[in-house]
């Protein structure tokens, strides 16, 4: 019998601190769960005070120590208010790890260049800690408290390059200006790995094609189950001769960008 | 949820030898009456590394017609209090795909594979209803006559009492296989309906499908879902499917599958109470995939506890005066 790839397990909150005034860093300790953690993959937690919001809520997760795994969060709806407000030693229900995360460069290849919008870079520490060769994270947000965990990134080696647009902290602008001089200057060699808000995936995957890069797009979509059943979380993906509904959960979140057929999206 | 229901007590394991919980849809033998509802439990691969299937009495796969089907556009799904309202529009691969893809694994479970079937015309039910005959080893065929959210097919055969006829016997002169007609909830009164789907053959009935509704996002002013309306289900239906299988069991002599809304043991023999013989456990799988077998396991317990020796001295238990 195949080893498992996804279990449901009780997890205990070791800590659930405020990272910033808008942001979240909850840490679970997950011995079943944690060991299987692949980059770009999401655990799915039951915030059981929810009460009559009966589904769990997905979230990317960020890091994985020894038996523990943690997530960044915002505070925004119902259901991670209420995880705000959760105590160490309160307990959640996980299953995980679950999707299809991002293709860790092989040793001697790719050299990553990671392109985060806000928390999407929570969804990609794994990939910078587990890659070879160390690359450049572009981070953009609306406002400084939208830029997280740069100093982790940096603690690998990587060249971290933020981008506000209210220019509070790093360059103003779009995160896609400092990419775009990046690659201007070359592409041998290159790989674009993306998590963030649709409209930047999909100037990513602009950019990607006119540079012919390759790159790797962790998309987000609604999502239900997250194991595969409810067909809630789909996006268009291209057949060659057509394209159809593939899910976010399970054959995503990350796809190839030349697959997204985003002339199909809403 | 709770670790205890999840890992039943080993004197509950051994008190299988003196309750009966096995039930008879047809000619389809069940080893408990606790299943899944379809749409909301795939193809069971997907969930066969978080449960045992076969601890299950069977497993429901989601429905399936003639072709592929691509699905309605996104958003999908909405939850709201105690429910979800989906309008997948039954995205599937087709009775090829299917087969290709799903059947290997399905084949070598030791519980039965019901499957879900629809189409747009009684000629389509027929063949596909013919096609699953020809594969051997399938369960049971369910008959969807009762999905809200596609166009045509679907609802339009559950909400007319000539046409739901004309399917089942369509289906019926098809397969010996045994037949499940999945009953809408969107009728005055779902009596003559279940004596169509009766007489024209079904074995055995599914009470209830999802209900017709809808939600708005007030800030956008737009619908929440990308077909505008959909089906609503989860918690929030169970005491109206409760009701519709207690006039469903009035009506007719064959067994009914109750659904809607379970979330626990609790629930399930309400609906067994009502007149279900065997029960479905739909939205609850999406947040609870333990939710099925936490539901068989309190069953065990409740038999027990009543001094009850077969499941089936539930089944419309209910004590009603007579008026």
């Amino acid at each position: 019998m195949l080893p498992p790839t996804m279990v449901e397990e009780s997890v205990r909150i070791i800590s659930n601190e405020r990272a910033t005034d808008l942001y979240f860093r909850l840490v679970v300790q997950s011995p079943r769960i944690a060991p299987l953690v692949q980059p770009g993959q999401f655990a799915h937690l039951r915030i059981l005070p929810l009460r009559e919001a009966l589904l769990r809520r997905p979230f990317s997760i960020f890091r994985v120590e020894g038996y523990t795994f943690s997530i960044l969060y915002k505070a925004v709806g119902k259901g991670t208010e209420l995880l705000s407000r959760m105590r160490p030693d309160d307990e959640l229900n996980a299953i995980g790890p679950l999707g299809h995360g991002f293709t860790v460069p092989p040793a001697g290849g790719e050299m990553p260049l990671l392109v985060a919008g806000g928390y999407g870079m929570a969804a990609m520490y794994l990939l910078a800690q587990r890659s070879p060769q160390r690359g450049i994270v572009f981070v953009g947000g609306r406002r400084r408290v939208d830029i997280l965990c740069e100093d982790e990134f940096r603690a690998l080696g990587w060249d971290v390059r933020a981008t506000t647009e209210d220019g509070s902290h790093g360059e103003k602008g779009l995160v896609t200006q400092p990419l775009i001089a990046e690659l201007k200057r070359g592409t041998a060699g290159r790989k674009l790995f993306a998590c963030g808000p649709t409209p930047m995936l999909k100037a990513v995957s602009r950019i990607a094609e006119e540079f012919n890069v390759p790159a790797e797009l962790s998309m987000d979509e609604h999502m239900c189950c997250g194991v595969g059943v409810c067909l809630t979380c789909v996006i268009p993906i291209s057949t060659g001769d057509g394209w159809e509904y593939q899910r976010t959960c399970t054959e995503g979140p990350v796809f190839d960008s030349r697959l997204i057929a985003w002339e199909a999206t809403a | 949820m709770k670790s205890e229901a999840r890992n039943p007590k080993p004197e509950v394991a051994n008190a299988t030898r003196e309750v009966n919980l096995s039930v008879q849809i047809g000619g389809m033998r069940m080893q408990n009456p606790v299943t899944v509802a379809s749409g909301t439990f795939g193809y069971g691969v997907e969930y066969a590394q978080l449960l045992d299937l076969n601890q299950l009495g069977a497993v429901v796969v989601k429905g399936i017609r003639l072709g592929p089907v691509r699905g309605n556009p996104t958003p999908r799904t909405v939850e709201v209090a105690s429910g979800l309202i989906n309008a997948i529009g039954l995205q599937g691969p087709g009775v090829d795909g299917f087969i290709k893809k799903y059947w290997p694994f399905l084949k070598e479970l030791k519980v039965p594979t019901i499957i879900n079937i629809w189409g747009t015309t009684v000629e389509e039910y027929a063949e596909v209803a013919r096609r699953f005959d020809e594969l051997g080893g399938v369960g049971a065929l369910e008959l969807n006559v009762s999905c809200p959210n596609i166009k045509e097919g679907g609802a339009q055969f559950g909400t007319d009492c000539k046409l739901l006829s004309q399917v089942v016997s369509a289906c019926r002169k098809a397969t010996r296989l045994p037949l499940i007609t999945k009953m809408s909830p969107n009728v005055v009164s779902i009596a003559p309906y279940a004596k169509a789907a009766e007489e024209g053959g079904s074995d055995a009935l599914a009470v209830t499908n999802s209900y017709p509704a809808m939600a708005i996002d007030i800030e956008t002013r737009r619908p929440r879902l990308a077909n505008i309306t959909g089906g609503l289900t989860g918690p929030c239906i169970k005491p109206i499917a409760i009701k519709l299988v207690w006039e469903a069991a009035k009506a007719v002599k064959i067994p009914i599958i109750g659904m809607g809304g379970i979330q626990n043991s609790a629930d399930a023999i309400e609906f067994m109470m009502a007149g279900a013989t065997a029960v479905a456990v739909g939205t609850a799988n999406f947040y609870e995939p333990q939710t099925a077998l936490q539901v068989l396991a309190g069953l065990r317990d409740f038999l027990q506890r009543q001094g009850l020796t077969d499941v089936r001295q539930l089944v419309g238990s209910v004590r009603v005066e007579k008026v």
